[in-house]
């Protein structure tokens, strides 16, 4: 049973590419091709691109980062929580409460301090 | 069995290749992508030896945020427009020795398991499901599973005070 | 584990729920607290380590094995539960007006404080591996950022990164020596160990590369030659007054690390671990004591004189396999770190004192003509340094007795020798700071802070009387075994 989940994100993990890369290859099939200037330019939402592709990020990014981060690791440990939640005893839960909440401090922390605040 | 062992050695080349890629590659982002693919393939080694939590942990935290972090990192130094810069110039050949090495001991060690090493035992099927997970996570680990959101919580308040300073300055 | 068996283990560990949760409310409360009041975040993190310190004194003979054999509490660590408390109170009494002083206040720096020093609470009562390497990260993280609360100023973030890179690099060492022991027990717990190598189940070789991993993982964070390269450079760039409670706490919770795991886990490893034990405490004095006689920087001598100490802590490990001498490790160990801490934070409060912005202040000529000018602060330094060299009637003096003793029991004459003869080496760097203070001719400036004084004055009454009464006080590490 346990295999045959993971056949499923299997059949899924090679179907993923498939549809972009015929999203891709259809038109460069079937439709005609006039290229001139303004077609051949990067494409970016509408807008014209100013400077280079690769500029220098801010230092906010890497701050939203680090906060990402250590959210993402406490969905880690919440994941054997959430799977296990109907079959595991009151208290078990309440644990999980408790883990939530302290990091919720951390939360209320960096939201006052102004550190999920675009500067 | 013999799928499995097909599946193995195609992700054992995928992540050989896709490591070598990264040490190899000129730019610095490129790099970090063939990293997220080494992480990726070795993840679902660990699906294979039946650790579906540590599989699903390696996808989360390695290939996703911590591969984020180090993207923002690259783009904040500028890192992949750097010259690739003057090796020290021992590196080379003291690293070729510490592989072969390396090498020897793996192939002696797995060879003739001179620590008395034991064939590694196949484990309960379950042992390693979330639920089992959660089951030792709640019970037998309660202390270190609480004391490390505090951990996680102190991480959170050290990269706050050590970067708000930075930011001000750079304003400036 | 279901709630009434959790709330006895929850009970027998009080004292750090306690220092932990108030660090959490406090970093909350500090929040709405103004910049011109930081005081009163100071106040509140020493009462929330002084109610701790009240409830682990009240309990002193608690003893238990809770949360299913991964925390013990017993003699050993309520003994330094007590030492942690004390010396995060002290740190706090001479951190409130050096960081006003240096323009670094910030509530941070006390929630940091109150969450380092839970680490070390964790450390002391940690009988698994995995609770080990936990408390390690708990009491190490905030180090490196309190290291580097100075930020703008550049000494203070090469301190901070020095010290995280290589406090990393140990801790990773440590979790590899754990994954060794693991593969060669099948267990993390300290007893679990013990039955496994009783049984004939564990796989020696490997065990004995684990605990040579953790050795040097946690030589690393106590500084022990040849592990100590980091230790100069990032207590001279740290704040002095992180640098006072790191010195004392991060030393004193690296060795109760060291001396629970192999006191209690590794007895059966000891002919191959006693000499290597041997070689680096030898090392450790020789060197550290040596390279301190060139330190003309305030900070980098007492960096060496910590490094230096650290190998006399060890002294007392070496003779750790023996059954009958044990008792007596455990009992050295832990008088030598309690007089370590006293001396430290008395020479610590006073190099605060005279340290001026810009890290001036630090230097052996600046302290010339002190007795003239600040009579006071010249008589505490001398009472440390003193004691640091170990001359009697001082604390510091009675530390290294006992570990000469111990290690006298324990049939090691050569190493004792390297003591002595070490300690008269130290004699010289120690009293050239009393003779630059009580000699020279010089121009001093020192700040009048009354907690600072009060700190100073009252660790070096307690230099002296209580190495003059010093029976109860060994005899209540005596009594601190190991459970």
């Amino acid at each position: 049973m346990q295999t045959e989940q993971w056949l499923y994100i299997g059949v899924f993990l090679v179907l993923a590419p498939l549809l972009p890369a015929a999203a891709i290859l259809i038109p460069r099939l079937i439709a005609p091709r006039k290229p001139n200037k303004i077609k051949q330019d990067t494409y970016e939402c509408g807008m014209e691109t100013v400077g280079e592709t690769w500029i220098q990020f801010r230092v906010q990014y890497y701050i939203f980062a680090l906060v990402f981060l250590i959210f993402d690791v406490e969905l880690v440990f919440l994941y054997p929580w959430a799977v296990a939640f109907d079959v595991l005893p009151m208290f078990a839960v309440l644990e999980g409460v408790l883990f939530v909440a302290i990091l919720i401090a951390g939360l209320v922390y960096a939201w006052r301090k102004g550190a999920l605040e675009w500067r | 069995m013999i799928p499995d062992i097909v599946l193995f050695i195609i992700l054992a080349l995928v992540a050989v290749a896709s490591a070598v890629g990264m040490l190899f590659s000129k730019n610095a982002i490129y790099s970090a992508l063939n990293l997220i693919l080494n992480f990726s393939s070795v993840a679902v080694l660990y699906l294979i030896l039946g650790a579906p939590f540590i599989a699903l942990a390696q996808v989360t935290v390695y290939a996703g945020a911590i591969m984020v972090l180090f993207l923002f990192v690259i783009m904040l130094l500028g890192a992949e427009r750097l010259r690739r810069s003057e090796t020290l110039p021992y590196q080379q050949p003291v690293s070729i020795i510490l592989a072969a090495i390396l090498a020897v001991v793996a192939i002696y060690a797995l060879l003739f398991r001179p620590l008395g090493i034991e064939a590694a035992s196949v484990a309960n099927p379950d042992f390693s499901s979330p639920a089992a997970m959660a089951e030792m996570l709640f019970n037998e680990y309660l202390l270190p599973f609480e004391v490390t959101s505090i951990l996680l919580l102190v991480a959170m308040i050290g990269a706050i005070v050590l970067t708000r300073k930075r930011q001000r300055r750079v304003q400036r | 584990m279901n709630l009434s068996n959790a709330s006895a283990s929850l009970n027998a560990i009080l004292p750090l729920v306690v220092v932990i949760l108030w660090a959490c409310a406090l970093l909350l409360v500090d929040l709405f607290i103004t910049k011109e009041r930081k005081g009163l975040t100071a106040l509140l993190a020493a009462i929330g380590m002084l109610a701790s310190l009240i409830i682990t004194l009240a309990r002193l003979d608690l003893e238990a094995v809770v949360f299913n054999g991964m925390v013990t509490v017993d003699g050993f660590s309520n003994f330094l539960t007590v030492l942690f408390l004390g010396s995060g109170i002290v740190a706090v009494a001479l951190s409130y007006d050096y960081l006003k002083r240096m323009g670094l206040e910030k509530g941070e720096y006390y929630v940091l404080l109150l969450f380092t020093v839970s680490g070390m609470m964790l450390m002391a009562v940690a009988s698994d591996l995995i609770v080990v390497f936990l408390a390690l990260e708990l009491l190490s993280i905030p180090l490196y950022v309190l290291a580097g609360i100075a930020t703008p100023r550049l000494d203070s973030e090469e301190s901070s990164l020095k010290y995280f890179l290589l406090g990393s690099f140990s801790t990773g060492i440590v979790v590899y020596g754990i994954a060794l022991v693991f593969g060669a027990t099948g267990t993390t717990s300290l007893a679990g160990i013990v039955d496994a190598i009783t049984a004939g189940s564990a796989g020696m070789g490997l065990l004995v590369a684990g605990a040579a991993m953790l050795l040097i993982g946690l030589g690393f964070k106590v500084a022990l030659v040849p592990f100590h390269m980091w230790t100069p450079d990032v207590y001279q760039g740290a704040p002095s007054s992180v640098t006072a409670f790191m010195a004392i706490g991060a030393k004193a919770a690296g060795f109760a690390a060291i001396l629970r795991i192999f006191i209690q886990a590794f007895p059966a490893l000891s002919v191959d671990l006693t000499p290597v034990l041997w070689v680096l405490a030898a090392l450790t004095m020789i060197l550290g004591n040596v390279v301190a006689i060139a330190q003309r920087n305030i900070k980098r001598l007492l960096a060496y004189s910590s490094i230096a100490n650290a190998g006399y802590i060890l002294l007392a490990l070496v003779p750790y396999g023996q059954s009958d001498v044990a008792a007596d490790s455990v009992a050295s160990a832990l008088f030598y770190l309690l007089a370590y801490a006293f001396t430290s934070f008395t020479a610590w409060s006073v190099v605060i004192a005279l340290e001026q912005v810009e890290g001036k202040g630090l230097e052996l000529e600046d302290y010339a003509g002190l007795s003239r000018r600040y009579p006071i602060l010249a008589l505490t330094m001398t009472v440390a340094m003193l004691s640091f060299t170990g001359v009697p009637p001082t604390l510091g003096f009675l530390g290294k007795f006992y570990v000469f003793r111990t290690l006298l029991e324990g049939g090691f004459p050569g190493l004792a020798v390297i003591g002595v003869v070490t300690s008269l080496i130290s004699a010289y760097y120690y009293l050239r700071v009393v003779v630059y203070m009580y000699m020279r001719e010089g121009e001093p400036q020192a700040i009048r802070d009354p907690w600072l004084y009060i700190a100073a004055t009252a660790s070096a009454i307690c230099l002296v009387v209580l190495g003059i009464f010093s029976q109860p006080l060994f005899a209540w590490a005596s009594q601190a075994m190991l459970h």
